[in-house]
C-alpha cells in the first residue's frame, strides 16, 4: 500500500500551528541579532571571547561525549550480555541519574566537597571541590550518560547472535568479534544516545554556570540576568544554533550510509551471555563507584543539609513548589501528548514533503537550545503580543514546542501496533472515522500515549532555563527555587527541594521503566 | 460447523449456471481505472465485472496485477480515477459511498484482528448497527458457523493461524454483507491447513449464500475454489469464465502458462491443423499464419512402440508417486511431460513423445 501524500485539514492545522510557534521566534531572533549598526556588529561577532565560549562549549561536548561514552558502554555490556546478578541494579543504575537534574547533582557535589563541605565535615579529610572543565565535565557525564547507556543497552540486547557466531565460525576471536561486529552494530545507537547527550550539553547553563565554566549557554544566561545586552544576548544564541546545526547535521551525515539489517523478530534469538568469572569483583567495584558517585552522594548530600534546614516556613514554600510544579507539569504533559498524537500521525501514515517537513520542525524544536528558545520567544511576544509575556499560557507553550519531539517516539512506536490495515477493518466494519479512532486507534496506543505523557511530565519537572526565563512571576517550581537557592549558596534552604524533585523524578522513571518492559 | 442461523444467511447459494434467466449482477464494475501518482501506469485499466448474487469468483493474476486494488475499490479503501462500481444497484463511485456504508464484507490477508478484543468482541466489532439485543446472539450464530465458540473469550494471540483466519471470516460475515470480499485469505497458512481451510470456507460461503470475490496469485486455489476466475495481468482482465472453461481453452500464452503449466510451441496453421516441431497438430479451433499452439503437459504422452511420435530426449525427471513430471529435450526447446504411467525412463534416454488431444492456438 502507497502513503497518502495531501493532509487532511485536521491534521495539517497541527502541523502548520508546531512549525510556526518554532520557526517564527527564531526568525525573529536573527531579524533581532541584524538590527544593529554595522560597526556595533563587528564589534560583537569578531570578540575574542565567542572564540573561547565556542572553543569551551566544544571541548566540553566531546569531553562529555568521550567520558559518558566510556561509563555507559561497559555498563551495558555488564547488564546485556554477561552473567551479572542481580540486572535490576545494572539497569537501574543506568537509568536512574536521568531523574536527577545537572544542577540538582552538580548543587549536591558541591556542597559536598570543598573546605565546610559535608565531606570534610562528616570525616575531616579536605575533598577538593569541583570547579571548571573537569567540574561540569564529570557532573554532565554522570548525570546525561543514561541517554547513551539506555540505547547501547537496547542494541546489544537485540543483536541477533547469529552475527557473532558467523563470525566466530570465520575464525575471528571473541576480541576481534567485538570490535569487527559488534561495535559496527552498536553506532547507530551510538550516534542517536550520542546527539541527545550532546544536545543536553550545548543546552546546559546550569552546570556550567555553577562550575564557573563559561560556554555559550552559561555566557546568555549571564547576559540575560546581569548585562541584559539584548543584541548581544540575540548573537550569542545565533552562534549557539550555529553549532546545534553542526551537531545536527554531523549526526546525519555519519547517521547516513548506516544499514540497519533486522532479522524478522520471531527469528532471532536472545545473544547469549557471558560468564564474568574473575571479572565479578572489578564489575562491583565498577558499579559501586559509579553509583556512589551518581546517586549516593547526591542524595546524600541533600538529606545532610535537610537536617540543618530549620526554617519553619520551609514547608509551607515546599508545598507550593511542588504544586506549581505538578500543575506544570501535568498540564503541559497534556498539550503536549494531545500535539504529539497529530504529528507522529502524519509522520507514520503520510508521505510527502508535507510529512518531512512536520517532523524535522517538531526536531528543530527539541533540538533548540532551551535559553535560546526562551530568549526567541521572550523577544517575539514582547513584540508581537506583550500581553502574553510571563503567563502561564506562554510558559505551556514553549514547553509544548519544546518537548513535542520527546512525546513523538514512544506515540510512533505504538502507531506501528495500530497499524492501517486495522483501521481499514474498522471502516469496513461499518464504523466511522471518529468510531474507528476512538475504539481501535487510541485503546491500541494508550501505552504510548502514557509514556509520552510521563516523559514530559519527568522532563518539565526537571526543565530550568524555559522555566526560569519564562514563568510568571511568584511561580516558584521546585526546579526554580533549588536553582535560586543554590546560586546563593544557601545549600540548606534548596536541599528540601532538591530532594523531592529528585526523588519524584525517581519515581517516574522506575514506572516508566516497569511499563516500558514487555 | 453445521448449525445455520436463521436469516439471509441460509439461503442455499444456487451457482448461476444453473440459472435459465441470469439474475440482475450483485456487483457490477465497469470501466474501472486507477494509477497510483500522476503519470505512473495505471495499476488498474478499464476492468469489467459482474458478479452474479451468491456466486465465487476469483480475481486470479501475479503480483502487482491490479487484483487487490480491485478489492480496495470496490470496499471503498481507495477511490478509483474513473468507472463506476455498483454494489446491489446502488452507486458507490459518484459520489463516493465511505467504506462502512457499502454494506461489504473485507477479510484481510493478515486478518487485522484488533488485537485489543477478545474474538467475541472483534465479531461484535461490526454489529453496532443491530439492536443491542440481537448483537450477542448474531455474534455467536457466526462463530458457531466457523467452529469457534470455544475460543470467543481469547484474544487473537492466543489463536493459531488457522483460527485467526476464521475469526477474520466470522468477523466479516456477521454483518451479513452482501458482498464479501477476500484478500489472499490462505496465504498465511501453511500448505496442509491451507487445503482445509479453503474447503471449510468455501462450504461455510456456500452454506450462507454469501456471494464472494477472492484474490489470489495461487492458481490451484483459483480453480479449486471458484465459480468463475477472472485472469488479470497488468492491471487488465486477460480472461474471464468457469475455471475448467479456462484452463481447457487459454486464449493467450499468458494465461495458459499462469493457470497451469503449458508447452508453448511456434508454428504456421492452415485451418485446423498447424505444423509444429511435435509435428502436424489438430487445432481445436481453426487458424491461419503464424501461430503459439498451447500443449498441456498431460496431453502429451510417450509413444508405445508401433505408434508414431516425435524423437526426444530425457533432460529430467520428477517422480512424484503417482505420476511423472518429465522434461525432454526436442531440438533447442524443453518440454513438460506428464504422465501417470509406470515406465519410468531416466535422464538422457532416447524416447517418441505424442500429442493426444487437439492442441490450441494462443495469442
Amino acid at each position: 500500500m502507497t502513503l497518502r501524500r495531501r493532509l487532511p485539514p485536521t491534521l495539517a492545522l497541527p502541523a502548520l500551528l508546531t512549525a510556526l510557534g518554532v520557526v517564527l521566534p527564531l526568525a525573529y531572533l536573527v531579524l533581532r541579532a541584524f538590527g544593529a549598526e554595522t560597526q556595533e556588529l563587528r564589534d560583537i561577532v569578531f570578540r575574542m571571547r565567542n572564540l573561547e565560549l565556542l572553543r569551551n562549549t566544544l571541548g566540553l561536548a566531546l569531553g562529555v561525549l568521550a567520558a559518558g561514552t566510556a561509563v555507559a558502554l561497559p555498563l551495558a555490556y555488564l547488564a546485556a550480555r554477561t552473567t551479572f546478578r542481580p540486572r535490576w541494579v545494572l539497569t537501574l543504575l543506568g537509568v536512574l541519574p536521568l531523574a536527577i537534574p545537572g544542577y540538582v547533582g552538580a548543587y549536591a557535589l558541591i556542597a559536598a566537597s570543598g573546605p565546610g563541605g559535608t565531606i570534610q565535615a562528616l570525616t575531616g579529610l579536605a575533598w577538593p571541590g569541583p570547579s571548571g572543565f573537569w567540574g561540569a565535565l564529570g557532573v554532565l557525564t554522570l548525570f546525561t550518560f543514561p541517554y547513551l547507556f539506555l540505547n547501547l543497552h537496547a542494541a546489544l540486547r537485540t543483536q541477533d547472535p547469529a552475527l557473532e557466531d558467523a563470525a566466530r565460525l570465520l575464525g575471528r576471536t571473541p576480541g576481534q568479534t567485538f570490535r569487527e561486529v559488534t561495535l559496527p552494530h552498536l553506532r547507530p545507537a551510538w550516534l542517536s544516545g550520542g546527539l541527545l547527550v550532546t544536545l543536553h550539553v550545548l543546552g546546559d547553563f546550569g552546570v556550567t554556570s555553577l562550575m564557573r565554566y563559561p560556554t555559550f549557554s552559561a555566557a546568555i544566561y549571564q547576559q540575560y540576568t546581569a548585562a541584559y545586552d539584548r543584541v548581544y544576548s540575540a548573537w550569542l544564541a545565533l552562534m549557539l544554533l550555529a553549532v546545534t546545526g553542526l551537531t545536527l547535521w554531523l549526526e546525519a551525515r555519519l547517521m547516513r550510509g548506516v544499514f540497519l539489517a533486522r532479522v524478522s523478530p520471531g527469528g532471532a534469538r536472545q545473544p547469549p551471555r557471558v560468564p564474568l568469572r574473575g571479572w565479578v569483583l572489578p564489575a562491583w567495584v565498577f558499579v559501586g563507584l559509579l553509583g556512589g558517585a551518581a546517586l549516593v552522594v547526591p542524595l546524600g548530600t541533600v538529606a545532610y543539609w535537610l537536617r540543618l534546614e530549620q526554617n519553619p516556613y520551609a514547608l509551607a514554600g515546599l508545598w507550593d513548589a511542588t504544586r506549581s510544579a505538578l500543575t506544570a507539569a501535568g498540564v503541559a504533559a497534556l498539550t503536549t501528548t494531545a500535539l504529539a498524537f497529530p504529528l507522529a500521525y502524519i509522520g507514520n501514515r503520510y508521505a510527502g514533503r508535507a510529512a518531512r517537513v512536520t517532523e524535522r520542525v517538531a526536531y528543530l524544536g527539541y533540538a533548540t537550545p532551551p535559553l535560546a528558545f526562551a530568549l526567541a520567544l521572550i523577544f517575539f511576544v514582547l513584540r508581537a503580543a506583550p500581553g502574553l509575556y510571563q503567563t502561564f499560557s506562554l510558559l505551556i507553550l514553549a514547553y509544548t514546542l519544546h518537548f513535542v519531539a520527546e512525546a513523538i517516539g514512544p506515540i510512533r512506536t505504538s502507531l506501528a501496533r495500530a497499524t492501517p490495515r486495522l483501521e481499514e477493518a474498522a471502516r469496513v466494519l461499518g464504523a466511522g472515522p471518529g468510531r474507528t479512532l476512538w475504539r481501535v486507534v487510541l485503546p491500541l496506543m494508550r501505552p504510548g500515549l502514557l509514556a509520552s505523557a510521563a516523559f514530559v511530565f519527568l522532563s518539565v519537572l526537571k526543565e530550568l532555563p524555559l522555566t526560569l526565563l519564562l514563568a510568571p512571576t511568584g511561580f516558584d517550581t521546585l526546579a526554580r527555587n533549588v536553582w535560586t537557592y543554590t546560586e546563593e549558596a544557601q545549600y540548606a534552604a534548596a536541599a528540601p527541594y532538591a530532594l523531592v524533585l529528585a526523588l519524584g523524578g525517581a519515581l517516574l522513571t522506575i514506572l516508566i521503566l516497569r511499563r516500558e518492559r514487555p | 460447523m453445521t448449525h445455520l442461523p436463521a436469516g439471509p444467511l441460509t439461503r442455499a447459494g444456487t451457482p448461476p449456471a444453473a440459472l435459465a434467466d441470469p439474475p440482475a449482477p450483485l456487483l457490477e464494475i465497469v470501466g474501472l481505472t486507477k494509477s497510483y501518482a500522476p503519470g505512473l501506469p495505471p495499476v488498474l485499466e478499464a476492468l469489467d465485472l459482474r458478479v452474479a448474487p451468491g456466486e465465487l469468483v476469483t480475481l486470479l493474476g501475479p503480483s502487482g496485477c491490479g487484483k487487490t486494488t480491485t478489492l480496495r475499490l470496490i470496499a471503498g479503501l481507495e477511490t478509483p480515477d474513473r468507472g463506476s462500481i455498483r454494489i446491489a444497484g446502488r452507486e458507490m463511485t459518484a459520489p463516493p459511498v465511505p467504506p462502512e456504508r457499502r454494506g461489504v464484507g473485507l477479510v484481510f490477508q493478515d486478518y487485522a484482528l484488533f488485537p485489543h478484543l477478545t474474538v467475541l468482541g472483534n465479531v461484535l466489532f461490526g454489529l453496532s448497527g443491530l439492536p443491542r439485543a440481537e448483537r450477542l446472539t448474531r455474534a455467536r450464530e457466526t462463530l458457531a458457523l466457523v467452529g469457534l465458540t470455544v475460543f470467543e473469550g481469547r484474544y487473537p494471540h492466543q489463536l493459531s493461524g488457522g483460527q485467526q483466519q476464521r475469526v477474520a471470516l466470522a468477523r466479516a460475515l456477521a454483518p451479513r454483507p452482501q458482498l464479501l470480499l477476500l484478500d489472499e485469505p490462505f496465504s498465511n497458512l501453511d500448505a496442509g491447513l491451507r487445503h482445509s481451510t479453503r474447503q471449510e470456507v468455501r462450504a461455510i460461503l456456500r452454506e450462507s449464500g454469501t456471494t464472494a470475490l477472492l484474490v489470489t496469485h495461487d492458481q490451484e486455489e483459483a480453480l479449486a475454489f471458484s465459480d468463475r476466475l477472472v485472469v488479470m495481468r497488468a492491471g487488465r482482465a486477460e480472461q474471464l469464465g468457469p475455471p475448467h472453461e479456462v484452463y481447457a481453452h487459454p486464449r493467450t500464452a499468458f494465461v495458459a502458462n499462469f493457470l497451469g503449466r503449458s508447452n508453448l510451441l511456434s508454428g504456421t496453421a492452415s485451418g485446423h491443423v498447424a505444423r509444429t516441431a511435435l509435428g502436424d497438430l489438430p487445432l481445436e479451433e481453426p487458424a491461419q499464419g503464424a501461430v503459439l499452439v498451447s500443449v498441456r503437459p498431460e496431453h502429451l504422452a510417450f509413444a508405445r512402440p508401433g505408434e508414431d511420435g516425435t524423437p526426444v530426449t530425457i533432460a529430467a525427471r520428477e517422480y512424484k508417486g503417482h505420476d511423472v513430471t518429465y522434461v525432454v529435450r526436442l531440438g533447442g526447446q524443453e518440454l513438460l511431460v506428464h504422465t501417470a504411467g509406470q515406465e519410468v525412463w531416466s535422464e538422457g534416454q532416447e524416447v517418441r513423445v505424442r500429442v493426444t488431444c487437439p492442441a490450441r492456438a494462443v495469442q
